[in-house]
């Protein structure tokens, strides 16, 4: 017997399609640069092109009758952003420069984009041409808004991990219902976010008038689109190490304010600041950076190989730890020379993450501050069988179901993580590239938890282009996964997903 | 007055007992049966029909009423009573409610619902058992001008430091004055020289602190601290609400819920109490958990004999004190024979409440004491009445009625009355009266 398929694809294809039509108008933000700078404006055109033929063939098949419901949700979900980071890589192929030219390294630098991961296969920055550079910039800041306006307007619908409890976290202040309608919500977040963005690019570009003339309005843009989408993207190959000690502290405020939640920053902006300073998860978000960045940098002055000097050995410590908390990815300088103390604090920091409603990824600190209460919890109930107790963020109970979802989305990311890093060790012996086992554990919590650079080659100063193609095949995926909380992309591989 | 009683219930029957003897009453019961019986019962005028028809009201003449007492176990129909009430007349309305919810949106709108005054039975009744918690050798404790004053009533047990002793002798505290003795059920006025015999009720007025150290004076090993360990069982609203009043004293109370769903949402909901999910029948547990080793112990569960058999239980085990919730009146007696501390009924909660409001005209607060037989006032003297301008010795000597005046306050400060103490118009004077002459003393205010 036919199995009858149950999902109203035609919706979530018709709704990707808008989508992607709509991708063409970011494209031509490069296009305008690739313009003024007198370069090929081909591989914009090309990617223009391409989007809006696939929009309108999608929106073609679109079945106006089918009600986007849950499951359509979580197909439109994976769909949009699989389909997006391809058309995204077009450019790269087109303009047929450096390693960036294969499809597959084009598919992972676009995926790692979108999904504001921040990992590279470039090997040389300089061969590319300026526009190329800033489509990077432009897909991961269009990837940190993309996650906040599909956290707040779809996951929170269908009721997916983050987006979830986000809700129960802020109860009365609902993201669904800053505003009665998720539209002018998504309008609200979007303001929120081009307004910080602007004043990235205003501080920024003020600084390097002042301090740092390799700071010009180019990288200006360039590192406001990477830090408040906490993505991590850099046109330079030092990544910010590359200007000036003042503009790197500069840089540490704005990945923060784009790893805190979008709703407090709108109640802070709008008169309510207590809400924001007393929130638990944002205590313990802060908190877990600054006892991090007080150990690398206590690590880093007991180490007699660093010579950064006072302030300097505070400000890599601050950065690079705020980087990887925040899962930007950028870096101050490379890492991968430190002491082996240091380095593995900056690896367990991968793990944290923002807070819930940012424009983060990773494993997200309310997952972990529930987690940690539920567990003493549970120390208590050992004692004491009959108490009830419930777990409290900022004084408010958690549910209970809320919980064990947090318990699987931790055991199922624990156990991706281990069978990526297998793989990673695996194919890199079969494809004779040397990495060791901790490079690999880097290399697989930084794709699949969406932060940026690892450890040995694929370092802040290096890249992920000696990883073998295969390798950075199964990156690709897992950071596509990652990025959308796992869920999404897992349901659509059950049989219960497809049929009644 | 002409009060109209919608509800022949115990509350209404109550209220209506305490007002027939001085006031035209009406009394509306759906229960035809009931209004017949109540008929011969007491002195009122009584109406068989809905109270929330404007018909019926009409028949009871609410238009005329200066008072609508609405006192039915049903929230919804006393709320629509008084709204109807308003639509007929002008008179004051009082609405007993139980949910707290209808109590914080009339608080927070006073006139909503047509409601002049609203009575929320369970939270009166969790206020009365914290008040008593507070000063746990009392037996009945009421605030009085704002809490600046407090009413007290303790029993003397033997070897208490004021036993066996006269009124002048134990009288050693700032700002306390005693004003009634009930012994063998009868009240007496004390004088100097009256003995406190083991076993008398003593009632004292005074500022918290005095009656506070003189509760610490009457049995210092009951007053309780922070450390004490309080147990609620049952998270019925009364449990709930008592919890909550706990941690707003800064006690951190234990409540027992055996419904897992109640449980949880009394654990949401009061950050401070631990909650266990248990039946609290169950010894084994109680031992487990330590109860036994509790100092005070609350029974607040909705069934009289379940409340009965923890109270016997915990009290088998070896807690201090026991106060028990009674739902029915009758059984109130039956509890502190059996030798619980406190039975708190909240129908005689609420209809002491809702009396004290048919005072309203003259009395700020009224508290009624050992079945009635005296009640403790509170009246706002105003120009030109009988008590201002004359001191206290003098007054007391002239009028015919036995009355003690407990504490002043005068400008929200607390004056110690004395015999040479001469009353000023605008000062709240605490006093104790028997019932039978309130309404001759509040005439006098």
């Amino acid at each position: 017997m036919n199995t009858k398929i149950r999902v109203g694809w035609r919706a979530s294809v018709g709704l990707t399609g808008d989508v992607l039509a709509a991708l063409s108008v970011p494209l031509s933000f490069p296009l305008l640069i690739a313009l003024y700078y007198g370069e090929s404006p081909l591989p914009f055109v090309a990617a223009i092109a391409v989007s809006l033929a696939l929009g309108a063939a999608f929106r073609s098949i679109q079945d106006p009758s089918v009600n986007l419901g849950p499951r359509e949700a979580f197909l439109a979900v994976a769909l949009i952003w699989f389909l997006v980071a391809a058309v995204g890589a077009i450019p790269f192929v087109v303009a047929g420069v450096g390693t960036v030219a294969h499809p597959v390294n084009a598919m992972f630098e676009a995926m790692s984009g979108l999904t504001t991961t921040g990992a590279t296969v470039l090997r040389d920055f300089s061969l590319h041409a300026k526009s190329v550079m800033m489509w990077r910039q432009v897909i991961q800041w269009l990837g940190g808004l993309g996650i906040l306006i599909l956290a707040t307007a779809v996951l929170s619908e269908i009721g997916v991990g983050g987006a979830q409890l986000m809700e129960s976290e802020s109860q009365t202040q609902d993201v669904n219902k800053l505003t009665p309608k998720i539209s002018q919500t998504a309008q609200l977040i979007w303001g929120i976010y081009f307004g910080l963005t602007g004043l990235a690019i205003a501080v920024y570009f003020l600084l390097g008038l002042a301090v740092d003339p390799q700071m010009d309005l180019y990288n200006a843009v360039a590192h406001a689109f990477t830090s408040v989408a906490t993505a991590g993207f850099s046109p330079e190959p030092l990544s910010v190490g590359a200007f000036h000690p003042l503009i790197q502290w500069a840089v540490v405020p704005f990945m923060v304010i784009g790893s805190t939640s979008f709703v407090l920053i709108y109640f802070a902006i709008n008169g309510e600041p207590m809400r924001l300073l007393r929130n638990e998860e944002f205590h313990f978000y802060l908190g877990a950076m600054g006892t991090l960045a007080s150990v690398v940098a206590l690590g880093l002055f007991l180490d007699p190989s660093t010579t950064f000097g006072a302030e300097g050995t505070v400000r890599h410590a601050v950065f690079n730890v705020a980087s990887i908390v925040t899962t930007t990815g950028y870096a101050s300088t490379d890492y991968v020379q430190w002491a082996p103390a240091a380095k593995h604090m900056l690896f367990m920091g991968m793990f944290v993450g923002g807070m819930v409603g940012s424009t983060t990824c990773s494993i997200k600190s309310l997952r972990w501050l529930v987690a940690l209460k539920s567990f003493r919890r549970n120390l208590y109930t050992a004692i004491h069988p009959e108490s009830v107790r419930p777990v409290r963020i900022s004084g408010k109970p958690i549910d209970e179901g809320a919980i064990r979802d947090i318990y699987a989305y931790l055991l199922l990311s624990i156990v991706i993580f281990f069978l990526l890093a297998i793989v990673i060790v695996v194919d890199a012996e079969r494809g004779n590239a040397t990495v060791t086992e901790f490079e690999a554990l880097g290399a697989a919590a930084t794709t699949f938890l969406n932060i940026g650079p690892a450890f040995g080659d694929a370092g802040p100063y290096g890249t992920f282009a000696t990883f073998p193609l295969s390798t950075r095949a199964v990156m690709i995926v897992l950071m596509w996964i990652g990025r959308i909380e796992i869920i999404p992309v897992l349901v659509l591989f059950t049989k219960a997903f497809w049929t009644s | 007055m002409h009060v109209v009683v919608i509800g022949a219930g115990e509350v209404g029957t109550s209220i209506a007992a305490s007002l027939a003897s001085d006031h035209e009453v009406v009394v509306v019961d759906v229960d035809p049966d009931r209004a017949e019986q109540l008929k011969y019962e007491l002195d009122v005028l009584t109406i068989a029909g809905d109270g929330t028809s404007s018909e019926i009201q009409s028949a009871a003449e609410v238009d005329r009423a200066d008072m609508v007492i609405a006192c039915t176990d049903d929230d919804q129909t006393n709320l629509v009573a008084c709204g109807t009430a308003k639509t007929l007349g002008d008179g004051f309305t009082i609405a007993r409610v139980k949910s707290t919810d209808f109590l914080r949106t009339w608080q927070g709108n006073e006139g909503a619902f047509g409601v002049d005054f609203m009575v929320c039975t369970d939270l009166l009744t969790a206020e009365n058992i914290v008040r008593v918690i507070g000063l746990p050798a009392a037996v009945d404790v009421d605030p009085f001008a704002g809490g600046l004053v407090q009413m007290a009533e303790f029993e003397i047990a033997a070897g208490s430091p004021v036993a066996e002793q006269t009124v002048s002798e134990a009288d050693r505290f700032e700002s306390l004055t005693f004003v009634g003795l009930f012994r063998d059920g009868e009240m007496t006025i004390p004088r100097g020289d009256t003995d406190i015999a083991v076993g008398d009720r003593a009632v004292v007025i005074g500022s918290p602190e005095s009656v506070q150290s003189f509760a610490t004076d009457v049995a210092p090993e009951t007053t309780p601290d922070r450390a004490d360990e309080i147990v609620v069982v049952g998270g019925s609203e009364i449990g709930y609400q008592t919890a909550r009043l706990l941690e707003e004293r800064d006690f951190k109370p234990r409540l027992i819920e055996r419904d897992a769903d109640r449980a949880r949402w009394l654990a949401e909901n009061l950050p401070n109490t631990v909650v266990m999910e248990h039946d609290a029948t169950d010894t084994e547990f109680l031992s487990r958990e330590h109860v036994d080793e509790a100092d005070i112990v609350v029974t607040a569960l909705r069934s009289d004999e379940k409340n009965l058999l923890i109270s016997v239980l915990a009290k088998r085990l070896g807690v201090d004190r026991v106060i028990a919730v009674v739902d029915s009146p009758d059984y109130v007696t039956v509890f502190e024979e059996i030798g619980i501390d406190i039975a708190i009924n909240p129908r005689t909660v609420t209809a002491e409440e809702i009396t004290r409001f048919t005072y309203e005209s003259v009395a700020e607060n009224i508290a009624v004491l050992e079945n009635d037989q005296a009640e403790v006032l509170e009246l706002e003297l105003t120009e030109g009445c009988g008590l201002v301008g004359r001191p206290i010795s003098e007054v007391v000597a002239e009028s015919e009625v036995r009355f003690v005046i407990g504490a002043i306050t005068r400008d929200h400060r607390l004056v110690t009355p004395r015999g040479d103490t001469v009353l000023q118009a605008g000062d709240h004077v605490i006093l104790l009266v028997e019932s039978e002459s309130v309404g001759e003393i509040a005439s006098m205010a």
